[in-house]
């Protein structure tokens, strides 16, 4: 094989400053994937010193307020990651990666931040406990899920941790409604605009949801019908989380 | 008085709760004196020697080992060997005990009130890293809450892991420090500099910098040599700054037990322990708490490993990196282990491929799949000691061969009390 670049790059952006809660996961998923049906993949872990690589998809993960703030002035000062969004890059944004991709977020002591831009959604700090546990999402079946693909994905299934409470903006649509968990605080969980996707998920997210992994790929790959791959491992673990948040939801009804 | 009211209080809580078979009774009687007597952590740490040991991994082995130590020349020791480690669990282990020594195992959240209720001699710093993400104790914070205790404590000897950032960040205010070059494996947690949020440098000798305000390693009075820091192969050995040398001869394997023996080393000599006398007394340590422990279960033999954490599972992964023995895995995420086992996808599992490898715990599907993108072929099996069996059934040719196994801490904790 030549040098050149591969047919599908996917960066993992920050690992050093957003790479607390194993979302650093979605990136090997989408590149695995990728290279199971044959695309040539290559997987770039991002360190925040370095200039923000050329990929056709990145993801941002959690991390600690400090190293948030900080994600976020690079991405800004870098311009990379916009460019390549306006020219049809992808995104997956989780937690702290999805609140830096919005226009502004909280820092350590609830003040606010201007973020990337990506996404019109405004984090504050929220004022109840922190959201920590099990989420189910049902994504949100309205036009723009249909018209980019969304639609078929069966609900989504992560473990959210953050302090946030995030607004969609009118550019924005959310992700997905929550059955169980908190999400963005409004009963919706995550954010879609364009290629942009958000989520509080962690999991990693797409461990979880192989359906939504194939979505970004399509966007990326320009190709809506990837062969299906042998899921059963995820699909167990699927079934295996939606019976114990089910089993829970009973005993606290049960309890009350 | 009250005090001792306190302490009746522990005892016989504890003894009820031992014979209702209630777990191993150190919690409930802790819990139930300090409420007689808040201040009994103070009033029982008075008159004796105090050394703490935190950090986020190789604590309950380090209290070990310094508790062999500080026994050395035939004083009586007192330690939380039941790794119960927050103020409970210190009342209860010292409440029966006249040893003029303790050594202590503590929480690294609970450290600087237990440091204040104890007026410690002595804080062994091991190392700082992500765990348990979804109770959110962020290091950063934790180390700043270290720096805040010690600076606060004039009269404590800090014996502190120079490798560590974070660590040093936490130490760097002490009065007294004994800075030891333990090594650190895991550097991704360290990064980010905890002086002024710049960046920290690894040099490829060990030593770290921050790049933006001048935060970097200091000189260290004792430091671990091993092979493969390229000193002519030879064994694992203590060098103090002052020309010492002292080869180690530990029972327990690997390069992180090495380091922890070398801290205890130097905290039992703030403590009045020659160096040489404890490292000597630490080689005949064999297992701490049913770590490293070989136990049978039915006709398999299985050497059973606790990592709670990325960096624990890094150093353990490397350790049975050599051995061509069967793997069983076993992952929960009950209380003790944190309810988000999201973590799998920052170790390192790739380094399994190859090996026979089995699945089992709680959580055997998210560890599947985590196998899965790592392209380690494996088979499950949801029962732990049935995956034992399955392992060590896996090569026809070894009908007898050790099975590794691999837990984190319930998960552990499961197959140790296993009936067999």
């Amino acid at each position: 094989m030549s040098a050149g670049r591969a047919a599908l790059r996917v960066a993992v952006l920050f690992p050093d400053l957003l790479g607390t809660y194993g979302d650093g996961g979605n990136g090997l998923i989408l590149a695995r994937r990728a290279e199971w049906r044959g695309v040539d993949a290559e997987l770039l872990q991002a360190v925040s010193d370095a200039p923000v690589p050329e990929a056709d998809i990145y993801c941002l993960g959690g991390g600690e307020d400090g190293p948030q703030v900080r994600a976020a002035r690079t991405l800004i000062d870098d311009g990379t990651l916009v460019r390549r969004v306006a020219g049809g890059a992808v995104v997956l944004a989780v937690c702290a990666g999805f609140q830096v991709v919005g226009r502004s977020f909280p820092g350590a002591t609830g003040e606010g931040h201007e973020g990337v831009g990506l996404l019109d959604v405004e984090t504050v700090k929220g004022s109840g406990p922190r959201a920590v546990g099990e989420v189910v999402a049902e994504v949100v079946a309205e036009p723009v899920a249909e018209a980019v693909g969304l639609a078929g994905v069966p609900a989504l299934t992560g473990f959210e941790n953050h302090g946030g409470v995030t607004a969609l903006g009118e550019g924005t649509a959310a992700l997905a409604r929550v059955t169980a968990g908190v999400g963005n605080g409004d009963g919706t969980e995550g954010a879609l605009q364009g290629r942009v996707v958000g989520t509080y998920l962690h999991g990693p997210v797409l461990a979880r949801n192989p359906a939504l992994a194939d979505v970004l790929l399509s966007w990326a790959l320009g190709d809506a019908s990837l062969e299906p791959l042998d899921d059963s491992a995820a699909e167990s673990l699927r079934q295996e989380r939606l019976g114990a948040v089910h089993r829970r939801g009973r005993l606290h009804r049960l309890r009350r | 008085m009250r005090t001792r009211l306190a302490s009746a209080t522990t005892r016989a809580v504890n003894a009820a709760s031992r014979r209702l078979g209630r777990g191993r009774g150190t919690v409930a009687g802790g819990r139930a004196g300090l409420r007689v007597d808040p201040r009994l952590l103070e009033h029982l740490s008075a008159g004796r020697q105090v050394a703490l040991v935190s950090g986020t991994n190789g604590k309950t082995t380090t209290t070990r080992l310094l508790t062999v130590a500080l026994g050395a020349t035939g004083d009586a020791v007192v330690s939380n060997e039941t790794g119960s480690n927050m103020p409970p669990g210190h009342v209860a282990a010292l409440v029966g005990s006249a040893a003029t020594r303790a050594v202590l195992e503590v929480d690294e959240v609970w450290l600087p009130r237990v440091l204040s209720a104890t007026g410690a001699a002595a804080v062994v710093l091991l190392n700082l890293s992500r765990d348990q993400l979804d109770r959110t104790n962020e290091v950063r914070m934790v180390a700043g809450r270290w720096r805040a205790a010690l600076a606060a404590a004039p009269r404590t000897h800090v014996i502190a892991n120079a490798d560590d950032p974070l660590v040093v960040w936490g130490a760097g205010a002490a009065a007294d420090v004994h800075w030891v070059g333990a090594g650190l494996r895991w550097q991704h947690d360290a990064v980010g500099c905890p002086s002024c949020e710049g960046r920290i440098e690894f040099g490829a000798g060990g030593g770290w910098a921050c790049r933006d305000c001048g935060f970097a390693r200091p000189a260290v009075e004792a430091e671990l040599v091993t092979a493969a820091d390229g000193d002519g192969g030879g064994a694992p050995t203590a060098v103090w700054a002052d020309g010492r040398r002292h080869e180690l001869r530990l029972a327990l394997p690997g390069r992180f037990n090495q380091a922890n023996a070398l801290l205890a080393a130097v905290a039992a000599e703030a403590c009045g322990i020659d160096a040489a006398v404890a490292l000597d007394a630490m080689a005949s340590v064999q297992e701490v708490a049913g770590r490293f422990t070989v136990r049978a279960f039915g006709a398999a033999r299985a050497r059973l490993m606790l990592a709670k954490n990325p960096a624990g599972w890094d150093e353990l992964l490397d350790l049975v990196a050599g051995s061509p023995a069967p793997l069983v895995v076993s992952i929960n995420a009950r209380v003790a282990d944190g309810a988000d086992p999201s973590w799998l996808w920052d170790v390192p599992f790739e380094r399994l491929a190859g090996r026979t490898v089995v699945a089992t715990g709680d959580r055997y599907r998210d560890l599947s799949v985590r196998l899965q993108y790592a392209e380690v072929a494996h088979s499950t099996e949801p029962s732990p000691v049935g995956a034992v069996t399955q392992a060590a059934g896996a090569d026809p040719d070894a009908p007898d061969a050790l099975v590794d196994v691999i837990g984190n801490y319930t998960a552990f904790h499961d197959l140790l009390g296993a009936p067999t």
